[in-house]
């Protein structure tokens, strides 16, 4: 079981990882000062989340492993990740539109973990992310509904991204028999249980921001979480790891 | 980051009738140590010195989050990663609160981004350095945001009340980003053989560059007396320099590593470490657009405004509608 417990820790480590680096990808680049430090605070959320589950992952498999040793020394292979986080930023309307369908998904994720996990090591990260994510909502949110409602340039973008991101969205719902079994003993919630509340979310944001919940298939983008990934996160975690690499078992 | 002195001197008189009076009342709230604040009355002199000051100094801030940047992705473990993320944040409020003080003026921020684009506005010359190796972020924090700490905390005095504001904001957070940085030299230098050479190497190339942080030397600088007088200025660009290498240089030896100046040497009568002469034509060649980095600081700016222009107009687009939703509510009741 602690085998299991310690994927679950991983892949909750690598989506937050992944897409906490693809916002640090935005750095000196946003559309103003202010979006500058908003998206900073979005990817250090994620970033300090990765090493929380990495940090418990290690423990739970008691071999020694740190947090540096998971991001910085597997291959995307061993990656667990939703494709979702690792597709590029694309413009900003996309960056803002992945990062409300994940959060509106990973807000309900970890109410559900904070309040009936039966492992105190997912619950009390859970407490802790469960308000950064309500933010990321929030953001995110807020940034959909005044782009989908700005000008026709921007609502076609952000038209572009929903349908663009929409088909790697059924993975987040995916449960292998590890996941489903611990699942079934309350140690991480069932995902399909989140889904109304994951729709409702969207449907909100949606119909202020004037765009149409796309009805085609959410699950052609999907593999991330046995590790067949698409051809994006393989450069990404190769800059990434570049110079921990370069030196191992150097101290930084 | 980072104020830099380039003394540049105001020389327009656009004084009226009645203003020796006011002048007075303003010269004697500076000397008795008190605050101009953003609806006093000034010389015009003044408001044009401060907003070329400020500004300037923001938009160092704001060009300095490219160079650590570089180093963003790269990052060697997620402690760092996460470290040098909020560090560059905190670079971007530094730019935000001084384009606000700014602002408070008479001046607009996108009139301040187009006098950057276009080349009329100055910035720090230390950005228009690379960024080789990842021990060169240590020693941004510890050498570059370290002088800017020297040039700053006068500023915390300074006479125009929404800058030295601004000023005692920063310098808390620049004191913890250059400790950030000395501490990765220390863990650098204490590390293996290639990363103490990392950090010898990062420390040979940034040295003269951050000596010439504070500007000319005072033999060579139009002395602005307005400055003085206005307290704006409070030290000379040499008496700055000189705390920056006596407080620096010790602290280079703990970590073991030599400075690349063969003539620094302790002056055992005055107490304070002699250096040899700065490059001043590499410095003017650099601040006039020359430095290796300039073009691409530039541009990589540029490139960044027309990618967010979109979004900004929507932004502005979907505030308007829903003012005139409102409106249209409000005319309804
Ligand atoms: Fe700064
Ligand atoms: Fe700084």
């Amino acid at each position: 079981m602690s085998r299991a417990e310690a994927q679950q820790a991983i892949a909750l480590g690598d989506d937050a990882l992944v897409l906490g680096h693809r916002l640090s990808q935005w750095s000196s680049r946003a559309p103003t000062l202010e979006e500058d430090i908003a998206l900073s605070n979005l990817a250090l959320d994620l970033i300090g989340q990765a090493r929380l589950f990495y940090t418990l992952a290690g423990e739970m498999e008691g071999e020694g492993r740190s947090e540096d040793d998971f991001a910085y020394f597997r291959d995307a292979s061993a990656f667990r990740n939703v494709i979702l986080v690792e597709l590029p930023n694309g413009d900003f309307a996309q960056t803002m539109m992945r990062q409300l369908l994940f959060a509106a998904f990973m807000h309900p994720y970890f109410a559900a973990t904070a309040e009936h996990a039966t492992h105190a090591g997912f619950r009390d990260i859970a407490a802790k992310a469960v308000k950064e994510m309500a933010y990321h909502v929030r953001h995110a949110g807020d940034w959909v509904i005044r782009l989908g409602d700005g000008t026709a340039a921007s609502h076609r973008r952000t038209r572009a991204a929903l349908d663009a991101l929409w088909p790697a969205t059924g993975e987040l719902f995916e449960m292998d028999a590890d996941e489903t079994a611990l699942a079934a003993s309350g140690v991480v919630p069932d995902r399909a249980t989140l889904h109304a509340p994951w729709q409702a979310t969207l449907d909100r944001v949606l119909g202020e921001a004037g765009l149409a919940r796309p009805d085609g298939d959410a699950h052609t983008l999907t593999g991330g979480r046995r590790g067949a990934h698409t051809a994006h996160l393989a450069p990404m975690l190769e800059d990434m790891q570049s110079l921990a690499r370069a030196h191992p078992g150097a101290t930084w | 980051m980072y104020t830099q002195a380039l003394n540049t001197k105001d020389t327009s008189d656009t004084s009226r009738p009645g203003d020796s009076a006011r002048l007075a009342v303003f010269q004697a709230t500076i000397d008795a140590e008190d605050k101009i604040e953003a609806n006093d009355w000034m010389p015009e002199a003044y408001r044009r010195t401060l907003v070329r000051q400020i500004s300037q100094h923001a938009h160092s801030e704001v060009i300095g989050m490219q160079p650590e940047g570089n180093w963003l992705t790269r990052a060697p473990s997620l402690r760092r990663k996460a470290a040098l993320l909020a560090k560059i944040q905190d670079e971007a409020g530094h730019g935000l609160y001084l384009y606000a003080a700014a602002e408070t003026l008479g001046v607009r921020r996108e009139e301040l981004y187009a006098q950057l684009l276009s080349g009329k506005a100055k910035y720090s010359s230390i950005f228009n350095y690379p960024t080789e190796t990842w021990a060169d972020i240590g020693v941004i924090g510890w050498l570059v945001d370290g002088a800017a700490i020297m040039n700053q905390i006068p500023l915390c005095r300074c006479s125009y009340g929404p800058y030295a504001r601004a000023m005692i904001r920063v310098c808390k957070e620049e004191s913890f980003h250059q400790r950030q940085g000395y501490e990765i030299m220390l863990t650098l230098c204490r590390g293996t053989a290639a990363q103490k050479a990392m950090a010898q190497d990062a420390l040979n190339r940034w040295w003269w560059p951050a000596l010439m942080m504070f500007g000319p030397s005072d033999t060579d600088s139009i002395h602005s007396a307005d400055s003085v007088r206005w307290k704006i200025k409070r030290f000379s660009n040499d008496e700055l320099r000189q705390r920056f290498i006596d407080a620096t240089v010790p602290q280079g030896l703990h970590l073991g590593l030599t400075f690349p100046d063969p003539a620094l040497r302790l002056d055992e009568a005055s107490g304070h470490w002699q250096h040899g002469e700065i490059d001043w034509a590499e410095f003017k060649r650099v601040l006039a657009g020359g430095g290796p980095m300039n073009a691409q600081r530039l541009a990589h700016r540029r490139q960044t405004e027309d990618d967010g222009a979109w979004v900004r107009e929507a932004a502005l687009a979907f505030a308007e509608k829903r003012r005139q939703a409102k409106v249209t509510r409000v005319a309804a009741e």
